[in-house]
Parts: structure tokens; C-alpha cells; sequence
């Protein structure tokens, strides 16, 4: 191997230093690493999955399964990259990936060692069967041996970012389909977005000599597009998935001449483009071929070994032997030859077509005909190849093998949107199927291989999708390309049968039929080439001997022919099956280059044609995306967004542990109050069932509620009444689902005969704007009412407490605060000063309290003047976690009882609803069974075993019952209550147990403990309410 | 994605929607005692392969709660209406 003196698309004017595996090297802008890599000398980059085989690099472009190499170091360390995509930059450091403990030199390389462990369903039947448990024995070997590259554990020091695109016209790939495509949208008038992989334009026709007309045409076309304004030209970009919508997932690659982004330039970018129509110009994939150590190194697909010569200047091989069973390998053989290699091709075919075989001659390539390669010779690198011909065996000294199977249309992308591929049977090959409208496809991917053709289809599916979004400038005739060499066939397939392989059904039947000897078949043949493929036939000894040592399908995962043979003869047959049977097709590469010889090998062992064994879905990602990339910027921090109450740098300044509820960021308890948790709500607690505290409530979901029939809309949806609240009063009210099921609670405050101000939980504030827009809109859109969320317009605060009237007064000198002018569920709706005052008299902690509602922006000042206004009556603040073991001493229920399965009468609450009717959830609340007694409902537990505490969580038995199973209910809320001195708990206990006095077993299987404790009434404390009123 | 033409603020991604389930069963009135309408209502559902009325919220939007004609076969939109004029 190596680079020649001319010729190319690299820039000899600028030397890329990189390393592999520690070793300096020397390569030119321009390179992909695995060019680089080729023309230094470099065959053998990496040890296969399973077997840890050497292998080389296979292929040219996405499609590698071989040469996954790991770059990078440190937090920027990427494992799996294919070596062919990755663009040379200066200071690149790659390594080879699963080796041990050297690349040439693998210890675990000893074929074999583990290749009975290893073979087809190895992992199936190990989690699927008896032997489950052998699982444990092999897993400390095996993920030692199989693997794929090791990711780096640091943190990525590199940015990601996400941007949104917009275009009519959005073409994915830039061969002459594409570019063809991208002309004529923009000439009428697109806007359109050009999508490549490649760090170059131009797709297929990159791999042809620099010098020839398609290089002419190429440059002609780039230097037309872009003068274009309304065209953009995309390069390092994939289009790695379509979704509904028309929305293709992009990630584009930066960072080009050097290893790490720039200072503030993103590593990577996810761009969700979306388009109003696509054009698919995707192009074909070349297939390898399947014969025994076909995964050698030296072994390359023939369209590879060309682009390598022309596109980067590297002579793959000297000798070389192109093996093909279509006409397409032939521009291979001849460009190489003419590079000055020794060029032996084996066609498997009869008869290629007279033309290309007195072209063969005219360059000095010898044609063998009737020429089956059996195997690969030669461990690390490639020596010879054994061709089975209708004389007998033959064997050929060569440096390289370029093979090539035919070809298959890249159809992944248009089948993501659930638009299966369709079974040509004349080229014997998957095309895209029906795709939706506003969709197109061009070129090679429609199962064509000449160039005039994608050009033709090109414009085409331009100027139709231009049309499409409403484009329709005129557009001047398609640049033609007449090439001529090997192109001037037939005018509808110059390449002639390129792209019909044989059918391997045929072969399978026509004399291969024992599966066990699949691997001496290398690829499917034409019919009526049966006496041909009788040569190497199962009973034909020496035809075993030559064929002898694994031929892979799926090179990536190690899925052999005698897997797939396996697979049929245990049964399973379904692509599907044989898919996860073997992992064929599972790897990074996604078994882009065996997927289709799989098939036809199922297909030809199960008697069947190819389309009725079918193909496996495929999905996103085309290739695989950095994690890192989908992220984007919504990492750390920025991983959602955070909200903030007015009041927030208050607490954080006054010493509040904050903690995150939804986005919502509250004060969990405030550390002047205690050392931790337990200590600060305790003492937080006292002082407000003592003296005062504060508590930061605008968290709460506040609606309003205005219309002429505001007051029929909350009669209807809440369980409770509200047609006769007064003017000037609050009420507590309860809504339900349709399905009677509990589902928020809060309260609403009459502000007016036609205006009403609704508070929810914070947690289904969302939920219950939004439902109430549902019913104002879908079902009652008679009822004159609008709803408006007010969530953060009002900050909000509740000072709770014996001494709370006094410090409202002192805080608020004008206002008459008195129990005659605000009595309890009473509202003050005033103006002080420059402030709107909104203050309900509401309590939640079951002390004298008050809810101050305050527009947003004057939060902090009203929150502030009332420290500074009951700093002698001793006001502090307090948190969450205090406001929770408060409500829980007066048996308010929370989120942990309206938990989406309780109805009102399981939480007890049925007699605020009465004898009411035509409320939401009515009907379907009255279900039977939820009045099973063995329903759960709304107990208080107090425990009385000292030094011990109750878990939330903890499930409920009654005494010497066994804890086993869900027992008789659950704690839902549990506290230590000061003023008990005691565990205090909510529960939900099967009505049949839940007897005031009756002892029962709350148990905490994950802590090991269980406590006893007694049922009791789940208000705890003063229930009579008379501490809030008055 | 799906892209939902909200018809009074135009083509938007789906996440900036809220889900509401079938548009197609009938919601008894509000007063209706009837108890299989409204389990009906609540439970029945058709799960066609093919068109599908349901309701969407374009939450971060108008908030106008819209009915969608969706085939859940392509994912295809076939129409898109105010919620409010379907009822009128
Ligand atoms: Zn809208």
C-alpha cells in the first residue's frame, strides 16, 4: 500500500500529524483517518467482537462494521467511531478497540477459546432458558472477551448545542441525484437544504478520477449552487432520522483540521430540520461477499479500494484480485490497473458482458469467468485467495481482494416512517416502498446505478418537490453527464446486471441444501448456474477443504453462515427471530452490509423468496448519535428549567435549604431553625402552633374564574358546592375525574357575583387549568366563563399562628384586620399604599392564618415588611417540610393521599358533597366497588411503642398477622407531632380494620422494622378547629 | 414529531400540545345520571387503525383545546378544527 505522488482530493500543501495506538503518522488534509491510516501502511486496525479475529478496514464510508477505533482522550475520549468517517485532523489521537493486550499480539485472539460459548443464541438461550443461572459463571469472561469500545468515565469537557431548521425542500445526499435535485429546486424558486455526511459534495462521484468529466460536472454544479442564496449546502452532516411531520434529525460534526472544537464552538450539533418536503437521494451500499475468512484484512469492497485510489491517492494493494458477480467492480479493476496494479478479476458469472472483457484486456486485467472465491489466505493481513473454478480449485497470490455483491439502494432513511422497503425481484434487491406525499426519491436508492440516471431522477424529484411547497419557477433542462468507459451500455443500465445478484435461494436449492455446509457458499448465484455451484457441493470433499474456516454475514457482530444455519434449524426462522438470535445486524454499523445476504440466506434455507421472509424494521438513528448531542445544552443546570418565587433570594439569604417540587424551587426547611431537617421542622412546628411563622405559598396554582356563569362552572366542578358561596367568602372545595376518582383539591374565594379566585395544589396546578379549559371548551361551551392562570402574577404568603392577626396588623397599621372584619374563610381585597392587597383568611396548618396575595413583583416588599412587622411577636419563617408535618397533625390530606386511586369517601370526606348531584365524576364515584370494605380508607395512627417512629410507606397488618403481601393498607404521611410527643400518621387502612383503637403492625420490610401503632382519628389535634377561629 | 397546524397560531411541534384523548366519544351532560353513558364515556374506546378524532391543547400556545384528525396508521393530519366550533 500506498500514497502516490498525484492525484486526489487531499492537499499534499498541509500535513496532519495524528497518532494510532501511540504511533506517530502523517497524513493530508483531505483524509478520512482510515485513508490516513491505509496510506501508512496500516492494514490490521482492530480485533473483531466475539472471536477477536484481525481485521482490516472493509469499506469506505458508514457502512464499516471492521475499523471502530476510540478518540480522543480523557473526558473527550469517543469509543466506536467508524475510522472511514472520521475526517484526518491535526493532532487526532485514535486507538484500536478490543484488543489485549496489543492490537498485533492478542491474548484472547486464540481462536476458538470461547468460540463455544459464543455461537448463535449463545445469549438467547442463556437468559432465555434453564441456564439462566450459567449466566453468572460465563458474565465475568465474556465481558472481558465481546465488546465494542470503552467509553471515557470523565465528563465531557465539550460543548453540544441544539438548533431548529426550517426549509421547503430538504435533500439528503449530494451524489448527482442530490445535486441534481438541489439545482432544480432552487431554480424554481425552494428554499432548500442540502444534507452530506461527508466532509466533501458529491457522493459517488468522489470516487472518480480527479481528472475525468464527472470531476468537470461536479465542480460545474458546486460553483452553480452555490451562487444560490436560497440553497445551503450542508456538509458533516447526517440526516440520521425522519419523523412524523416531515421533521428530519440532523447532527452536524465541527471541529474540521483539528481534533478538539474551538473555544465556544459546539462539538457536535442536533438539528431538527423541518421540511416541507424531502427528496431522498441517499444512494446504494456496496455488499461484500460471503466466503470462508472473508473478514481478513486486505479484504475491501471493490467500490472502496476505487475511492481510496481516487479520491485519496492510496494504491490499496499491487496485486489484486477483484472478486464480483456484477459489472460494477469492474471500474475498480480498471482504475487500479491502470495505478499501475496487477488486476485478476473473478467473476462468477459465466458470461459478464464482451465489452468489459475486451476493455479488461485492453488495461491487462485478466478475467476469470466461472470463478467462485472460496476463501481468504493469510491471518493478519490477506496472501492469496482460493477460487473454485469449473477446472478445479485455483489459488491466486494477491495483497488485496476488492469484492463486491451488488448493491443495496440505502432505503433506511425512507423507511423510517413505517414505509416498509418493497422486493424488486429484477435487480434483486430492497427499494424504498410508497412513500407519503411532499416525499421523493432519486438516484441509486430507486435501485439505478448509471449516473445520467440520478441526474435525470434528480431533477425530477426537484422540481416536483418544489412544486410540492408551491416553488414553480421555471427551471432550466438537467446538466447532463454522458460518461463514457464502462457507462455506455444499454441506456437504462449501462451497468448492466450490477445490480442483480443471483438469487441464493436458487443456489440453496439447487444443490447447497444442507445448511451445515452454508459456509462454502460465498453469495448467491443466477439461476441456471447450477452445475457451477454442484462443484463445491456438501458431499464434494475437496470442495470442503477449500472452503474451510468461517465466512461471516455480519462481520460487526461475528454472525456466521453456520449461525444463521443454526438459527434455522433450532427454529428460528422470522427475521425477526434471527435477528436477536444471532445479534445479526446489531451492532453500531447496524448490519448495514449483511442485513441483505441474511435474508437471502434465510430466504434460500427456508425455501422461500426473499420478500416473503421480509426485512427487519429500521429505525433512527441511521448512525449512531453522541448522547451528547441529543442533550444538547440541557445538561446540569440547564438540564430543565427552574422556577423561582418572588421571594427566592430571600430565603437563600436567610439560610433556606431549598428543595426542587416540579420545577418549582421552595424552601425545604431554613437552617436558622436547626441543624438538619428533623431538627429544623420540629422546632419550625412549635413556633407556629406557638407564636407565629411565614411560609412563601406562591407556589400555589391560583386561577381566575370570571364570567356571568362562573359560579354554575365551579358548582359543576368542584364535588362541593360553590352556587351559594357569598361574596366575600372562601371555600374549601374538592374536584374529582370523570371516573370519580379523587383528583385536586384547594380553595375559592368569591370576589364577586361573577368573579371568583381559585387556588389548586402545586403539583396539578397544570392539570387543572388545563381541564378546565377542556370543559369550557369541548362540553359546556354554553356556559359564559373564562379562566385565566394567574399562577405568576401573585406572589403569595401564609403567616399562621396565635400571634398572626397581630403581626398582619402591625405589618398593615390601616387595614381592620379584626375577626368581625376578617373572620375565618373571610377575604380583605384592599388597597395599602401602593399595593393590591389579597387577604384570605385561610389555614392549612390548622393555627389562625392568613393567605397574602400581592402581585409579584411587590412579593419580597410584603413578605419583608412582615419579618420586620412580627419580629416581636416572634415570626420566622418556615418551610415545606414543617407545612407538611402540620397539615399531617390535623389530618389535611396532600398528594400522598390523593394519590389518583381515592375516592372522596375513602379519604372522608363524602359528607361535604351530601345529597349534591351534577357535579363532575358523580355518576361514576357511585361504582360498587368503591364501597368494598375491603377498600382502604382515610385512617390516623399514632405510635405507641417508645423510641420507635412510623416510615411512610410502611404497609399496615393487623397484630400476629404474618407481614407478607400488601397487608390492609399502607402509611401515606407520617410526623413527629410536638404537641403529642409522639409518631403521628395519615394511613389508608381496608375499611374492615380501620376501628378507632385497634391496634395494628405497620411494617418497613426494606428497613427491616415494624412498629406498632394505634388506629385513631386522623386529626390529632384540636378538632374542634377552634384554634382558627376566632 | 407530529406537527399540529393550530389554526390560530399556525404550525407548531407536538410537544407544545397537551394530549386529550378521543374526540370521538360523547360526553354525557353534565347532570346526566345515567350511569352507562358515562361509562361509556370514560372507558369505551375505539382504538381505530386509521382516522382518529382527539382532542390536543396547545398548551404553550393559544391554549385553544383543537380536535385533530389523526390516522394513527401514518400519523397522516387530515383536519384540524377549534374544539369549540366542532360542539357548536
Ligand atoms: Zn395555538
Amino acid at each position: 500500500m500506498r500514497r502516490l505522488a498525484i492525484g486526489g482530493r487531499i492537499d499534499r500543501s498541509q500535513p496532519m500529524e495524528f497518532t494510532f495506538d501511540g504511533r506517530a503518522m502523517t497524513g493530508f488534509r483531505g483524509d478520512t483517518l482510515a485513508s490516513a491510516l491505509l496510506a501508512n501502511g496500516v492494514r490490521l486496525v482492530g480485533r473483531s467482537f466475539k472471536y477477536h479475529r484481525p481485521r482490516g478496514i472493509l469499506s469506505a464510508g458508514p457502512e464499516e462494521p471492521n475499523a471502530l477505533v476510540t478518540l480522543g482522550t480523557g473526558g473527550r475520549r469517543e469509543p466506536n467511531l467508524t475510522a472511514t468517517t472520521v475526517e484526518l485532523a491535526d493532532g487526532l489521537v485514535a486507538e484500536s478497540q478490543n484488543r489485549w493486550p496489543s492490537l498485533k499480539f492478542d491474548a484472547q485472539g486464540i481462536n476458538g477459546l470461547f468460540a463455544p460459548f459464543l455461537s448463535a443464541g449463545f445469549y438467547y438461550k442463556t437468559f432465555m432458558g434453564p441456564t439462566r443461572r450459567a449466566w453468572m459463571f460465563y458474565e465475568h469472561f465474556i465481558r472481558k472477551a465481546a465488546g465494542f469500545g470503552r467509553a471515557g468515565e470523565e465528563p465531557d469537557p465539550d460543548r453540544y448545542d441544539v438548533r431548529h431548521l426550517f426549509a421547503d425542500v430538504a435533500i439528503v445526499g449530494s451524489g448527482p441525484a442530490g445535486l441534481s435535485a438541489a439545482l432544480a429546486a432552487g431554480e424554481a424558486g425552494a428554499r432548500v437544504v442540502l444534507i452530506e455526511q461527508d466532509f466533501a459534495l458529491g457522493g459517488t462521484l468522489l470516487s472518480d478520477p480527479q481528472d475525468s468529466e464527472s470531476a468537470a460536472w461536479l465542480s460545474g454544479m458546486l460553483a452553480r449552487l452555490a451562487g444560490m442564496p436560497n440553497v445551503s449546502l450542508m456538509t458533516r452532516t447526517t440526516a440520521f432520522g425522519a419523523y412524523d411531520g416531515n421533521v428530519l434529525g440532523l447532527v452536524e460534526r465541527h471541529g474540521s483540521g483539528t481534533a478538539d472544537p474551538k473555544e465556544g464552538q459546539a462539538r457536535q450539533m442536533l438539528l431538527l430540520l423541518r421540511a416541507k418536503s424531502i427528496v431522498y437521494a441517499s444512494g446504494a451500499l456496496e455488499r461484500p461477499l460471503t466466503f470462508a475468512n472473508n473478514d481478513r484484512p486486505g479484504i475491501m469492497l471493490a467500490s472502496a479500494a476505487r475511492i481510496y485510489l481516487n479520491r485519496f491517492a492510496v494504491l490499496t494493494g499491487t496485486r489484486v484480485v477483484v472478486a464480483t458477480d456484477n459489472d460494477s467492480a469492474y471500474r475498480a479493476a480498471f482504475d487500479l490497473a491502470t495505478a499501475g496494479a496487477e488486476v485478476t478479476i473473478a467473476d462468477s458469472r459465466a458470461e459478464p458482458i464482451h465489452d468489459l472483457r475486451e476493455q479488461a484486456r485492453r488495461r491487462g486485467v485478466a478475467v476469470r469467468t466461472n470463478s467462485l472465491i472460496a476463501n481468504a489466505l493469510g491471518r493478519r493481513a490477506v496472501r492469496a485467495v482460493s477460487l473454485s473454478e469449473p477446472g478445479g480449485a485455483a489459488t491466486v497470490r494477491c495483497d488485496l481482494v476488492a469484492v463486491s455483491g451488488g448493491w443495496s439502494p440505502t432505503v433506511h432513511l425512507t423507511s423510517h416512517f413505517g414505509v416498509k422497503p418493497v422486493y424488486r425481484e429484477d435487480i434483486q434487491t430492497f427499494v424504498p416502498g410508497k412513500l407519503g406525499a411532499g416525499r421523493f426519491v432519486a438516484g441509486a436508492v430507486m435501485g439505478g446505478l448509471t449516473t445520467a440516471g440520478a441526474i435525470e431522477q434528480g431533477h425530477r424529484a426537484g422540481v416536483d418537490a418544489s412544486a410540492f411547497c408551491g416553488a414553480a419557477k421555471a427551471v432550466q433542462q438537467p446538466v447532463r453527464l454522458e460518461l463514457t468507459e464502462i457507462d455506455a451500455g444499454p441506456d437504462d443500465s449501462p451497468l448492466g446486471t450490477s445490480l442483480r445478484p443471483a438469487p441464493l435461494a436458487q443456489l440453496v436449492r439447487g444443490g447447497y441444501g444442507s445448511p451445515a455446509i452454508l459456509p462454502e457458499l460465498h453469495r448467491p448465484r443466477r439461476s441456471g448456474e447450477t452445475s457451477h455451484a454442484k462443484r463445491t457441493r456438501g458431499g464434494d470433499e475437496e470442495g470442503a477443504k477449500l472452503a474451510a474456516g468461517k465466512a461471516f454475514v455480519d462481520i460487526q457482530m461475528d454472525v456466521t453462515t453456520q449461525d444463521i444455519a443454526l438459527a434455522h434449524r433450532e427454529g428460528y426462522e422470522s427475521v425477526e427471530h434471527l435477528k436477536r438470535y444471532t445479534t445479526l445486524g446489531m451492532g453500531t454499523d447496524q448490519g448495514k452490509t449483511s442485513n441483505f445476504y441474511a435474508l437471502s440466506a434465510m430466504a434460500g434455507l427456508r425455501g422461500m423468496a426473499v420478500p416473503e421472509v421480509g426485512t427487519t424494521t429500521f429505525r433512527p438513528p441511521y448512525t449512531p448519535v453522541a448522547i451528547g448531542a441529543l442533550a444538547g445544552r440541557s445538561i446540569g443546570h440547564h438540564y430543565k428549567p427552574i422556577r423561582r418565587t418572588p421571594m427566592h433570594d430571600w430565603h437563600v439569604a436567610n439560610g433556606a435549604q431549598m428543595l426542587e417540587g416540579g420545577l418549582w424551587m421552595r424552601p425545604w426547611f431554613y437552617r436558622t431553625s436547626g441543624r438538619d431537617v428533623n431538627e429544623a421542622y420540629v422546632a419550625e412546628m412549635r413556633m407556629v402552633r406557638e407564636t407565629a411563622g411565614l411560609m412563601d405559598i406562591s407556589t400555589l396554582g391560583k386561577i381566575d374564574v370570571q364570567g356571568p356563569d362562573a359560579a354554575e362552572f365551579l358548582d359543576r366542578v368542584y364535588a362541593n358546592g360553590f352556587a351559594r358561596l357569598p361574596v366575600g367568602r372562601a371555600r374549601y372545595g374538592i374536584m374529582l375525574r370523570d371516573d370519580g376518582i379523587v383528583f385536586d383539591d384547594g380553595t375559592t374565594t368569591r370576589l364577586g357575583e361573577r368573579h371568583f379566585f381559585m387556588t389548586t395544589s402545586t403539583a396539578k396546578a397544570a392539570d387543572v387549568m388545563s381541564r378546565l379549559e377542556f370543559l369550557l371548551d369541548t362540553a359546556w361551551p354554553d356556559l359564559r366563563v373564562s379562566v385565566t392562570s394567574v399562577t405568576y402574577e401573585w406572589a403569595a404568603m401564609s403567616v399562621a399562628g396565635p400571634n398572626s392577626r397581630d403581626i398582619l396588623a402591625a405589618a398593615f397599621p390601616d387595614l381592620d384586620v379584626s375577626n368581625e372584619a376578617l373572620p375565618h374563610m373571610g377575604l380583605l381585597e384592599e388597597q395599602y399604599r401602593d399595593m393590591h392587597l389579597r387577604i384570605i383568611r385561610l389555614s392549612f396548618s390548622g393555627e389562625r392564618a392568613y393567605e397574602i396575595y400581592v402581585g409579584a413583583s411587590l412579593g419580597n416588599e410584603v413578605w419583608c415588611r412582615l419579618m420586620e412587622a412580627g419580629a416581636p411577636f416572634g415570626l420566622k419563617p418556615y418551610g415545606v417540610e414543617a407545612l407538611g408535618a402540620l397539615r399531617v397533625e390535623k389530618g389535611h390530606i396532600a398528594g400522598p393521599e390523593i394519590d389518583g386511586r381515592t375516592t372522596l369517601d375513602d379519604l372522608g370526606l363524602s359528607r361535604m358533597v351530601g345529597k349534591r348531584s351534577g357535579y363532575v365524576g358523580e355518576v361514576l364515584e357511585r361504582r360498587e366497588a368503591f364501597s368494598d370494605p375491603a377498600r382502604p380508607r382515610l385512617v390516623g395512627l399514632r405510635c405507641f411503642e417508645p423510641g420507635k417512629q412510623l416510615h411512610a410507606g410502611a404497609i399496615l397488618f393487623r397484630p400476629n398477622e404474618s407481614l407478607q403481601g400488601h397487608g390492609l393498607g399502607r402509611i401515606t404521611s407520617v410526623t413527629y407531632s410536638p404537641a403529642l410527643d409522639a409518631w403521628v400518621a395519615l394511613g389508608l387502612l381496608a375499611r374492615e380494620a380501620a376501628v378507632e383503637g385497634a391496634e395494628i403492625v405497620a411494617a418497613s420490610p426494606i428497613i427491616g422494622q415494624a412498629v406498632r401503632a394505634r388506629v385513631v382519628s386522623p386529626i390529632f389535634l384540636d378538632p374542634k378547629g377552634e384554634r382558627l377561629r376566632g | 414529531m407530529l406537527r399540529i397546524e393550530c389554526p390560530c397560531c399556525g404550525p407548531r411541534d407536538h410537544d407544545e400540545f397537551r394530549y386529550g384523548g378521543d374526540a370521538s366519544v360523547t360526553r354525557p351532560a353534565y347532570d346526566d345520571p345515567d350511569f352507562e353513558a358515562w361509562y361509556r364515556y370514560v372507558f369505551v374506546r375505539e382504538n381505530p387503525a386509521g382516522l382518529h378524532r382527539e382532542y390536543w391543547q396547545h398548551v404553550v400556545g393559544c391554549r385553544q383545546w383543537l380536535v385533530v384528525e389523526r390516522d394513527t396508521r401514518s400519523h397522516t393530519i387530515a383536519s384540524i378544527r377549534f374544539a369549540r366550533e366542532t360542539r357548536a
